[in-house]
């Protein structure tokens, strides 16, 4: 909703100060509904009740869905933003995409995680390259820490933005290849076992604290991401007034 | 653009070009293998064609980096930026060289490879195929890698990590169709195709990746 | 509660993992806004010369020397 919102309004917010302005006015409201939604969350996925073929393992499924789902969308918000670097030149797309690189990265290790301890008591083993979704969620996190690393590689903020937004773009328009061959591989090498879960029997039951925690990972992803966004913007002020200062000191010197 | 590629190709093929280098190294990793896995001959030909693949792969990383970076320090990627042509087009002729130089060695050189590995004639010819239908996707993935990287001064390594998990479906229809050469319920041309139609595709993404990455790295 | 280490130590490293984006985001916020404080003290104004930050070009804006 928020990211939306940051959306549309992105031609307002020409002014970063006036993102400042809005993301100071904004993550109070957003971290209470999210702290709330946690709660509510946690409790019902504790409260209801295991399903009758996973145990209570199905509750790891309230955290490892979620953040699944964030690991997804959270490139695919980068994606966006790249393109807004790249075909709007707009600053703030540039403070997005490089702001939300780590915490994809973390989400998607955290789904990386709490999979492999699903697996293990489900299927009997912690990791298993027999998963399509497993190994192409794996890859994704590989792309992650690689734009990491460009991004810490090179030193000109703007420019690192853009190369970046490149990659990110011809990585986004991969995404959908590395899942299908992902998925033809297994068919291929994996023909005794079908270890996937055929998707667990969304029962009303287990629905509501998934999606209550769904939300939840959502909202604290964005509110994480406009607060990381404005640390990026003030880093860059930082960067910037040191840059100023050494240049009158230079001036100083010379007169 | 004849000009250009001849150019290229001259300067992969004359010394310290690379192109010997990326098939020592292949060869080198290849023959590593056995020593690491031992030499039973039997399991040395049923992981033939991957590890011939993954050979391959890695060695077509290798020349990357210098794909535009020596452009870059003689200034005729500069020329390139500000001419008439469509810049994609020249990328597009520059990956061809890159692969006249550095991808059809590799892949001249898999058959001698393949015997080191005692695979059969069956399993030489279909990892060849591949191998030179693969290939040039390698280079056009690794054209927006070395693009993206070509501003700083050690890209090398970074080029590899940052195209390396983007050319995992390359490698996995690649060796898919190896093998399903060899083995017999598996057909072979349905991965076959598809590797053709990544290639295809990266044909068009990679060039188009790589000069927009080249238009923002310059300033 | 069968397989209770296997829940717990997800809902764990969950818990963890936020908690560590939480204080890295919010440690990295405070240090920055640090910054930013000293360099004001030191006398360093922005060129608006305002004491809120305005420009819009700051971010990262090219100012080679």
């Amino acid at each position: 909703m928020t990211e939306s919102l940051a959306i549309t309004k992105l031609s307002d917010l020409a002014n970063p100060t006036r993102f400042m302005a809005l993301v100071a006015r904004l993550v109070p409201w957003l971290a209470a509904i999210t702290a709330l939604l946690f709660a509510v969350g946690l409790y019902l996925s504790f409260k209801t009740e295991g399903d009758y073929q996973q145990g209570d393992t199905v509750r790891i499924m309230y955290v490892h869905v979620p953040a699944a789902w964030l690991a997804m969308m959270c490139y695919t918000i980068m994606a966006l933003s790249a393109i807004g670097t790249l075909v709007w030149r707009h600053p703030l797309a540039d403070v997005s995409h490089k702001a939300a690189a780590p915490l994809g990265a973390a989400f998607t290790l955290l789904a990386l995680i709490t999979g492999s301890l699903w697996g293990k008591p489900m299927w009997g083993t912690w990791w298993t390259w027999g998963d399509a979704r497993l190994t192409s969620v794996f890859i994704l996190f590989l792309m992650y820490l690689g734009l990491i690393a460009l991004n810490r590689a090179i030193d000109d903020p703007s420019r690192a933005a853009r190369v970046a937004a490149v990659l990110i773009l011809v990585g986004f328009v991969n995404i959908p290849i590395i899942k299908f061959s992902v998925e033809w591989w297994n068919t291929l090498h994996q023909k005794s076992s079908v270890l996937r879960l055929d998707g667990p029997t969304i029962d009303p039951e287990f629905l509501r604290p998934l999606l209550v925690m769904a939300l939840a990972f959502t909202l604290l992803f964005f509110t994480l991401h406009l607060l990381a966004m404005r640390n990026e913007i003030l880093r860059r002020r930082v960067a910037a007034q040191r840059r100023m200062s050494a240049r009158i000191a230079s001036r100083g010197d010379a007169a | 653009m004849i000009a250009l590629l001849s150019r290229d190709l001259k300067l992969s093929v004359r010394a310290g070009g690379g192109a010997l280098i990326g098939v020592l190294f292949f060869t080198a990793v290849v023959a590593v293998i056995p020593f690491g896995v031992g030499p039973d001959l039997n399991l040395l030909a049923r992981i033939g064609p991957a590890i011939v693949w993954i050979g391959a792969l890695l060695s077509s990383l290798l020349g990357l980096d210098r794909m535009f970076q020596t452009d870059r320090e003689d200034g005729s990627l500069d020329l390139m930026l500000m001419q008439e042509h469509p810049l994609v087009l020249t990328v597009l002729i520059k990956c061809l060289a890159h692969w006249l130089g550095h991808g059809l060695p590799l892949v001249i050189a898999s058959p001698l490879l393949g015997l080191f590995m005692n695979m059969d004639e069956v399993a030489i010819g279909a990892t060849m195929a591949t191998l030179l239908v693969g290939t040039p996707a390698l280079t056009f993935i690794g054209a927006v890698g070395a693009a993206v990287a070509v501003a700083l001064p050690r890209g090398g390594l970074l080029v590899s990590i940052l195209v390396l998990p983007l050319a995992i479906p390359v490698l996995i229809f690649g060796v898919s169709a190896a093998y399903a050469a060899v083995e017999e319920p598996a057909p072979f041309l349905p991965p076959f195709l598809i590797l053709i139609a990544i290639t295809m595709f990266f044909a068009v993404l990679g060039p188009l990746g790589a000069a927009l990455a080249l238009r923002n790295a310059d300033d | 509660m069968k397989y209770a280490f296997y829940v717990f130590t997800s809902y764990g490293v969950a818990g963890v993992m936020t908690l560590c984006l939480i204080a890295w985001v919010w440690l990295d916020g405070r240090a920055r806004r640090q910054e930013l404080a000293e360099l004001e003290a030191s006398g360093f104004r922005r060129r608006s010369s305002r004491p809120a930050p305005e420009t819009p070009d700051e971010m990262g804006g090219e100012t080679t020397a």
